[in-house]
């Protein structure tokens, strides 16, 4: 009972973790570019860069204020947050209503800014966090070892994932939030702000990904690239979920990132390409995606 | 007033636009041939090659953007397969000649324009562009991984051969007319393509897609050819700057270069003929002149600020604004 097909039972689960956290950071992420996409129609190329700030942000307040890990958890996602509104407010409303290529093309631009900048003041070698006490060691299963962090990091996101998505689905606010974009003017004509509705929406959805990139600095490296490649991952597990399906985006999150990790257990040179494999198969069955709704 | 236009005349004034219209744009290609030809005599060849090649690949990339409507975030996959094509093929088999390799290359990233094609068409606008940047992702995991590609280092020291067996190409000067010819015809033939019957139906679907499948049109194979063209051309712009440069890099493949010629095509003019030349020369010049000055530190952050004013302030680039300001002032 120490080997399931040939691998040894404590490396498959050992796999099977990291990749359940790799898939609750999917998961974070593409849930916010769902919710962006879903409710206003923008791919958000930036969401990358913006996970990458909510991280550094996290290591930057606890190396220049003290601020600890738990405090950052909420600061870095408000400050990033403020960040998406202004690049809400400031740029992406003015074209607002244009072919929506336009809106992935500043956002793109706003990314390589972000990253830029952000490579001349910290260079490409990143930072170091150390994780906050509490977490340090972790706790037998008998079959694996579980570290702390890992385990608080998989539960506190998918109750993000599963607020959010009560929220947006289940509550009168993301009614209003759904029909705010769905018929701005007759929204706004019942007396409701929906311009202060889409900044708020965008300023959320990169609070999503900056609490992913707070959650991410004590286990990963921290640098400014560290989001370029998680974001096209993510793009792909959006592809996969159906772009407008909000539950579709935290399932499919989860689900490619145990995937990846049981292709890193059985063939591991094409863990870094299967969940783009898994993106061609699910376009020639289902071209709308496994959630999608529109054909 | 309307009982007293005569649509013969009417006809007449279009076929006169169109014909002042044809000579305008001979004109205009002859003048920058001439530039082009004299070029190197001013400029160094090496730069002026990188600038052809490049303005290849906008050109490519361009008769989907401004012409199809289509934005593909994957063009680095068929610049880096025609790149590597070539490079392993010049490399490994001394005695190929240097015009088969570059064959060879465009021949590869035609085929897998193909398979990107049939995997994409099947979505529109931004999913299209997500897929085809995922796809491109695949390609260069692909090209990390393989053996033949260097991985990390990459293809060095390819030799540039002779042309035909004639022409030495390790003159640089040789080269660039080799590649101006080579570039030439790639220009001309989206040109063509542009101006046909066939390139008609291109902006019939950019303009309003489900008008042009109810007139009758096979929207997706139109779509797929158009692909598969552009995917070529990009792959010999691959294939090109290899024989250049005698080198294949991960930089080519890497999606930072899909972003890239988006920007040179946007900067100069998205469905205009000229705009991608324009824009490639503009964007590499920039690039060359920022790592020379205080700013080396800064390129990415001002080609993302370039961007951003782009998109925000003049989507019609450089050359649509030209051709705006000249149809105000000029007629």
């Amino acid at each position: 009972m120490s080997m399931i097909l040939g691998v040894p039972v404590a490396v498959l689960f050992g796999q099977l973790l990291l990749g359940l956290i790799n898939g609750a950071f999917y998961a974070l992420l593409s849930l916010g570019l769902a919710v962006i996409f879903g409710l206003l129609k923008i791919i958000n190329f930036a969401h990358g860069a913006l996970y990458m700030l909510g991280a550094m942000a996290t290591v930057i307040l606890f190396d220049t204020l003290g601020i600890s890990y738990w405090a950052a958890l909420f600061v870095a996602p408000i400050l990033v947050g403020c960040v998406g509104v202004a690049i809400e407010y400031f740029l992406l409303r003015k074209i607002a209503g244009q072919d929506h290529i336009y809106s992935l093309l500043l956002t793109f631009g706003v990314a390589l800014i972000i990253q830029g900048v952000l490579t001349n003041m910290y260079g490409v070698s990143g930072l170091r966090y150390s994780m906050p006490d509490v977490f340090k060691g972790g706790m037998n299963l008998g079959f694996m070892f579980l570290p702390y962090y890992r385990a608080w990091v998989i539960v506190i996101a998918l109750l993000v994932c599963f607020g959010t998505w009560f929220m947006i689905e289940k509550t009168k606010l993301g009614a209003y939030l759904r029909a705010g974009t769905e018929d701005s003017q007759l929204m706004q004509g019942f007396g409701i702000n929906v311009p202060l509705l889409v900044s708020l929406t965008y300023g959320f959805g990169v609070m999503l990904a900056a609490f992913a990139g707070a959650l991410a600095a004590p286990i990963y490296s921290v640098t400014p690239d560290m989001g370029s490649h998680i974001l096209i991952v993510v793009f792909a597990v959006v592809v996969i979920g159906g772009m407008g399906s909000i539950a579709g985006a935290i399932i499919t999150g989860v689900l490619m990132g145990v995937v990846e990790g049981l292709t890193k257990t059985f063939y591991p040179p094409a863990s870094s390409a299967v969940i783009f494999l898994v993106m061609v198969v699910v376009l020639f069955v289902r071209p709308s995606g496994l959630f999608g709704k529109e054909a | 007033m309307s009982d007293s236009v005569n649509p013969a005349d009417i006809h007449k004034t279009m076929l006169d636009q169109q014909k002042s219209e044809h000579r305008r744009r001979l004109i205009l290609n002859l003048v920058l041939l001439a530039l082009l030809i004299v070029a190197p005599m001013v400029m160094y060849p090496v730069f002026l090659m990188k600038i052809l090649c490049f303005a290849l690949f906008a050109v490519a990339f361009n008769l989907l953007l401004g012409f199809t409507g289509l934005l593909s975030f994957g063009h680095a996959a068929f610049l880096a397969s025609g790149a590597y094509t070539t490079g392993y093929l010049l490399t490994t088999f001394s005695g190929l000649s240097t015009e088969l390799g570059i064959i060879a290359g465009t021949l590869v990233a035609t085929l897998l324009g193909l398979g990107f094609a049939l995997v994409a068409i099947r979505r529109q606008g931004i999913y299209f562009a997500m897929i085809t940047l995922a796809l491109s992702q695949l390609v260069f995991f692909f090209f990390v991984q393989s053996s033949f590609t260097g991985g990390e280092d990459g293809l060095h020291g390819i030799p540039r051969g002779q042309f035909l067996g004639l022409i030495d190409l390790n003159d640089n000067l040789n080269m660039y007319y080799f590649v101006l010819a080579v570039f030439l015809a790639g220009y001309l033939l989206v040109q063509r393509i542009v101006g046909s019957p066939y390139g008609q139906v291109l902006k019939a679907i950019k303009q309003n897609e489900p008008r042009a499948i109810s007139l009758g049109y096979n929207v997706n194979r139109y779509k797929i050819i158009a692909f598969v063209i552009s995917a070529g051309l990009a792959g010999l712009a691959g294939s090109m700057k290899t024989v250049v440069f005698q080198l294949a890099s991960l930089n080519d493949a890497h999606w930072h270069m899909s972003g890239e010629v988006i920007l040179m095509t946007l900067l100069g003019g998205t469905g205009t003929l000229l705009g991608p030349v324009v824009g490639a020369a503009f964007v590499v010049n920039l690039e060359y002149q920022l790592s020379q000055g205080p700013l080396a530190d800064w390129v990415d952050a001002i080609l993302g600020a370039i961007f951003v004013l782009t998109v925000l302030m003049f989507q019609s680039g450089i050359v649509g604004q030209v051709q705006k300001f000249m149809k105000k002032n000029i007629g």
